[in-house]
């Protein structure tokens, strides 16, 4: 008897409890309540009005959604990848005896701090008009840029650019776990006659892949529902080349009011979201090694 | 075999540097502009102003005229401060007692609140917005400062796990023998050892809901109201064509705290990072 009691301590779920009444009111009720709203009609006004699955069909049916959705996954999938090779490749770099390591690092991770905020929106609307700073750059070097945000060919890729000038904090985990390679292995890599390509491949890389399925998870689940740089350098535009899919939620939710059908929205968007990462954790039992600790 | 050595070194320094003047050249730019002139902001690539221009952040500071800077400023704060403070508090309880205590069911609450980590925010936007709403909260900033204190975010929560399990429970056992209660134990025993990762928590959440703006963009209606972020955001949107340097200098205005607070407390942002990454 007295044994079991020692081995619970009931007074645990008092401390907890912030987090467990916050979990079931801003959390869990939430995220069932916006299943039930997305089977509704609901304009805000009135009660919800059940109609089945008419929300679902209205957005499978409307090619503002599959160009939403289109736009969306190709800025993840050019963002994502960009930034975390960009983070490994610095963090490589890094880990070499540099000196004044930690200048370089508290300069490149300064813009992921800011990256989110109205401003830098603001300053890359500048820098990347088509009489801007950056064709003002490049017409020094011979070449004439494009019109950057004016053209549904470049529009995207130049809001993605915000989130991959960003890369400070993957590159951190990156700098950390390569911090962690016991050197032995270096070592007796180098023994055996292993050059330097090799012990990349065959050591670091391995080392690192659950950083690498970690950050790609989490970049992947941030950048599907990316709003403030579309919202504010491109409003979406031109041509909703730029419409990611957390714009067009909000413009159904909150200009429109339509909070049955942007339910449904967001549910589409997390079953996606869902799916993206549970076949990136499916995969990397074939790319990610665990070390024998664990 | 040591020039190839040396090469490869130099060569990464270059590499380095350009990069760096690469990602900080916008922000130095930036800083320029809020000096020049229209003509000189588009017509010239240097960072200097020529002929200097004055007045831009006297002028931006009026914001729309009825609400100027200093609202929008004082707002920031007043959404920001508590927040954080609720923010440190919560994490800190519920981490207590995730990493210190056992009870039934712990395992699978952990793995639930670590699982939340990966809830897309922006799934639960439309029905927490109708709540806030049936709770009469919109054009406050409790859709901020409740989650805060309800432990929403599992990011800091976490933290602070991976913390306290860094120090040591003799700790605790040698005060529980000396007639301590669990609350005593933590506020006069851990705490003072987590400063640092507190200090973290607090950093972070401070820069995160300083630039929050999907959020407050929903939540907050009147202008009088308005955080940094939407002041901004209004201004650009009436400020004429013509006052381009007085949105740069307001938007040096709106990144400078977090700017300063980085400067300050940058080895806890790295720490911070480090600690709540690995172990996954």
């Amino acid at each position: 008897m007295k044994r079991i009691k020692q081995k619970y301590n009931y007074a645990g779920y008092l401390y907890i409890l912030p987090w467990i009444l916050g979990f079931l009111l801003l959390q869990l009720v939430p995220l069932i309540s916006s299943l039930w709203y997305s089977f509704t009609d609901y304009q805000m006004i009135g009660t919800p009005k059940f109609v089945g699955l008419a929300n679902y069909a209205k957005a499978f049916k409307s090619p503002e959604f599959w160009k939403s959705l289109k736009v969306t996954c190709l800025y993840v999938l050019m963002a994502v990848p960009l930034k975390i090779a960009f983070a490994l490749v610095i963090a490589l770099i890094l880990s070499q005896k540099i000196k004044g390591i930690n200048f370089f690092r508290t300069l490149y991770y300064l813009p992921s701090i800011l990256g989110g905020s109205v401003a830098i929106s603001v300053l890359w609307k500048y820098l990347f008009m088509k009489n801007g700073i950056v064709n003002g750059l490049l017409s020094k070097i011979g070449i004439t840029g494009p019109d950057w945000l004016g053209s549904p060919t470049w529009a995207l890729f130049t809001v993605g650019l915000v989130t991959v000038w960003q890369f400070g904090s993957s590159m951190l985990l990156f700098l950390a776990g390569l911090k962690n390679i016991p050197e032995s292995l270096y070592e007796a890599a180098s023994l055996d006659g292993a050059k330097t390509l090799r012990k990349f491949w065959s050591i670091t890389l391995p080392s690192l892949s659950p950083i690498v399925l970690f950050n790609l998870v989490m970049q992947m689940i941030n950048a599907f529902q990316e709003f403030t740089p579309a919202y504010v350098i491109t409003q979406g535009g031109p041509l909703k080349s730029t419409y990611l899919y957390g714009l067009m939620l909000y413009d159904q939710g909150f200009k429109f009011f339509k909070m049955g059908y942007s339910s449904a929205l967001s549910w589409i968007l997390f079953v996606i979201i869902l799916a993206f990462t549970s076949t990136t954790f499916g995969s990397s039992q074939s790319w990610v090694h665990y070390g024998d600790e664990s | 075999m040591r020039k190839r050595k040396l090469l490869s070194l130099s060569v990464s320094y270059i590499l380095l540097i350009l990069l760096a003047i690469v990602m900080i050249y916008p922000l130095i730019w930036m800083v320029g502009a809020a000096f020049k002139s229209n003509e000189e902001i588009f017509g010239t690539l240097g960072i200097l102003p020529k002929n200097p221009v004055y007045g831009a952040f006297k002028a931006g500071w009026k914001g729309t005229g009825q609400y100027g800077f200093s609202t929008f400023l004082i707002n920031s704060f007043k959404l920001v401060i508590p927040t954080v403070i609720f923010t440190v508090i919560s994490s800190v309880l519920v981490a207590y007692g995730f990493s210190r205590f056992n009870f039934p069911l712990k395992k699978f609450l952990f793995m639930l609140m670590l699982s939340t980590l990966m809830l897309p925010s922006i799934v639960l936007i439309i029905p927490r917005y109708i709540f806030f709403k049936n709770f009469g909260w919109l054009d406050s900033y409790l859709p901020f400062t409740i989650p805060a204190l309800l432990a929403c975010n599992s990011f800091f929560t976490y933290m602070m796990c991976q913390f306290f399990r860094g120090l040591p429970l003799e700790l605790d056992e040698s005060a529980k023998i000396d007639g301590c209660n669990s609350f005593i134990i933590l506020v006069r025993i851990l705490l003072p050892l987590c400063k640092a990762a507190i200090f973290s928590v607090m950093v972070f959440q401070f820069v995160w809901t300083w630039n929050n703006f999907l959020e407050v963009l929903i939540y907050v209606n009147s202008i009088s109201k308005y955080p940094v972020a939407l002041g901004l955001r209004l201004t650009m949107d009436i400020g004429s064509e013509f006052d381009w340097n007085q949105i740069m200098a307001m938007s040096i205005v709106a990144i400078a705290p977090p700017v300063l607070l980085f400067i300050v407390a940058q080895k806890y942002f790295v720490e911070g990072i480090a600690t709540t990454g690995m172990k996954n």
